[in-house]
């Protein structure tokens, strides 16, 4: 059964502990006309040409293509990580120059930290935020601990978990600072199918509690479908937006069920569509 | 327990056995002494004091001279590791003077400072800087890059970035550089030690000498095994606790 409730806030928590996670900020993006060209062997690749894309407030987007259609590409851009060769990034109405802990990053390898633990790795955000004191923080990383069933971990070492605990700190770590807006990688892409499932469900569960804005770039078509407002199909040479679909289905969605399952094959249709049409060019 | 057990079965079987080959003979007693007459030379020099004096040098030359080591290594090799013209320049002599036995640095020392505790400390810190310097070089260069994007997209940079992010990804190359480090710079002070008299204070290495001299050999052996106990201390009281933390945090090796 789906749970649309948060967990329920401890008495312990101190006042600006919990000032701190009912905090909601939502945040919207734009994608002005986005370009980003990369130097190869061979020769040069347009990664991106042109993109342009609206994010609403709270709204959760898809971005599908094939691998190097430049998806990973224009998330690294938003994100801060890389720089457009033109175009520009607007988050909340201020143009993105550098990473910053407002547009959190969820990459598909979960990234943490080794040399600390489980608590350590979720807590590792949250020491950068200022205006909170360290009782806060813990109480804050504990809570988000709480939220992906990890408690029992906390002082697990990373090498102890498994691939889906791992992606599940990941996302800890990634909220624990409540960012604006959370761009996520192909986070689930080297999980198991049932693991997989299990995070369909909390990440549903968790975007809708929190508030969150979330582009989330895969190349699974189901999964899209399963977790997108909108699914925005990506082509490849040039990176290009070629198709939006708006995913009307009821939430939480099964990533089983039929409704799913049309959007799925319709998605489909169209990305084996283009990814012919290139082939066609290509000979 | 049991593995301090076989451990002291093992060692208490090698001293009998050096007891038996006293006893047989074979050897004059003048190159052989026997593990008594060694341990009545300990026990002499430990109470009237030159033990204790001899170590407490040695070991303050070694330890002073390693913490300046690794306080200038350290950096060092952050800095090479940062920017390339650093590396091309300070990398490739750190390489060279690393690949330099640093008992090769002895004749040197004792020109520039003359027979005293500078020249000592000169040999030990070059003994660690180098091997520090490229660790710390090499480990800083292999940090998966996904940490360092990671840590930016949470709003760590700079000084923060570096110190709580680079450092500790690089702490199994750097700790395996400063081991190394420790045994470069334990030899060459000891090389040092035996084959100059520094006039500022007596080591481990000149009673070793002194024991030569006077055909001492219950002294030469007696120094030698205080020698090896105090390479075993630096490892299991120093760095095994660091490995083990390493190996236990990483999940690499096998932990005991």
């Amino acid at each position: 059964m789906y749970i649309t409730h948060v967990i329920p806030w401890h008495s312990r928590a101190t006042s600006s502990a919990k000032e701190e996670l009912e905090v909601i900020t939502p945040s919207k993006l734009a994608i002005e006309s986005v370009s980003k060209s990369f130097k190869t062997a061979t020769g040069t690749v347009q990664a991106l040409d042109r993109v342009s894309l609206k994010v609403s407030e709270g709204e959760f987007v898809c971005l599908v293509g094939a691998s190097g259609c430049g998806k990973s590409t224009l998330l690294n851009i938003i994100a801060g990580l890389e720089k457009p060769d033109s175009g520009l990034v607007m988050a909340n109405g201020k143009p993105v120059t550098s990473p910053g802990r407002e547009r959190l990053v969820m990459f598909q390898e979960a990234a943490l930290f080794p040399w600390l633990d489980v608590l350590g790795n979720v807590l590792f955000g949250l020491r950068l935020k200022p205006g909170l004191r360290d009782k806060d923080r813990l109480d804050v990383a504990k809570y988000y601990l709480e939220l992906v069933g990890l408690t029992r971990f906390e002082h697990s070492n990373i090498h102890e978990l498994s691939g889906g605990m791992k992606q599940r700190v990941a996302l800890a770590r990634a909220l624990a600072p409540n960012p604006r807006v959370l761009l996520m990688d192909e986070p689930f892409a080297a999980l198991d199918a049932l693991t997989r499932e299990q995070l369909y469900g909390d990440i549903q569960r968790i975007w809708k509690a929190r508030n969150k804005t979330i582009v989330f770039v895969t190349h699974n078509v189901r999964e899209a479908a399963c977790l997108g407002d909108r699914v925005l199909l990506f082509s490849p040479h040039p990176g290009r937006i070629q198709e939006e679909f708006t995913i009307e289905l009821p939430r939480p969605r099964d990533i089983n069920s039929v409704d799913l399952a049309g959007y799925a094959s319709r998605i489909m249709r169209s990305l084996k569509g283009f990814t012919k049409a290139e082939g066609e060019v290509a000979e | 327990m049991k593995r301090f057990l076989s451990a002291a079965a093992f060692f208490g079987g090698l001293v009998i056995l050096w007891q038996l080959l006293y006893d047989a003979h074979i050897w004059s007693p003048v190159l052989v002494p026997s593990p008594v007459s060694v341990a009545d030379y300990l026990r002499g020099a430990a109470a009237d004091g030159t033990l204790g004096q001899a170590t407490l040098i040695t070991m303050r030359r070694l330890l002073i001279g390693y913490v300046i080591g690794i306080i200038f290594g350290l950096p060092l090799g952050l800095l090479t590791a940062r920017w390339n013209i650093l590396r091309d320049t300070v990398g490739t002599m750190s390489l060279g003077l690393q690949t330099l036995p640093s008992v090769c640095w002895v004749p040197l020392a004792l020109l520039w400072f003359g027979q005293t505790e500078a020249a000592m400390l000169f040999v030990v810190v070059m003994g660690t800087l180098w091997s520090v310097v490229i660790a710390t070089d090499t480990g800083v260069r292999n940090v998966p890059p996904i940490f360092r994007r990671a840590a930016l997209t949470m709003g760590s940079k700079n000084m923060h970035l570096w110190l709580k992010v680079i450092l500790p990804a690089a702490l199994p190359f750097i700790v395996s550089g400063m081991k190394q480090g420790w045994a470069f710079a334990w030899r060459s002070l000891m090389a040092a030690e035996i084959f100059v008299t520094i006039l500022t204070g007596f080591g481990l290495g000149q009673l070793l000498h002194f024991g030569r001299e006077q055909q001492a050999m219950e002294q030469v052996i007696g120094i030698m095994v205080i020698i090896v106990v105090i390479g075993l201390l630096a490892d299991k009281i120093f760095f095994s606790p660091i490995e083990q933390f390493l190996h236990r945090r990483w999940g690499t090796g096998a932990s005991q």
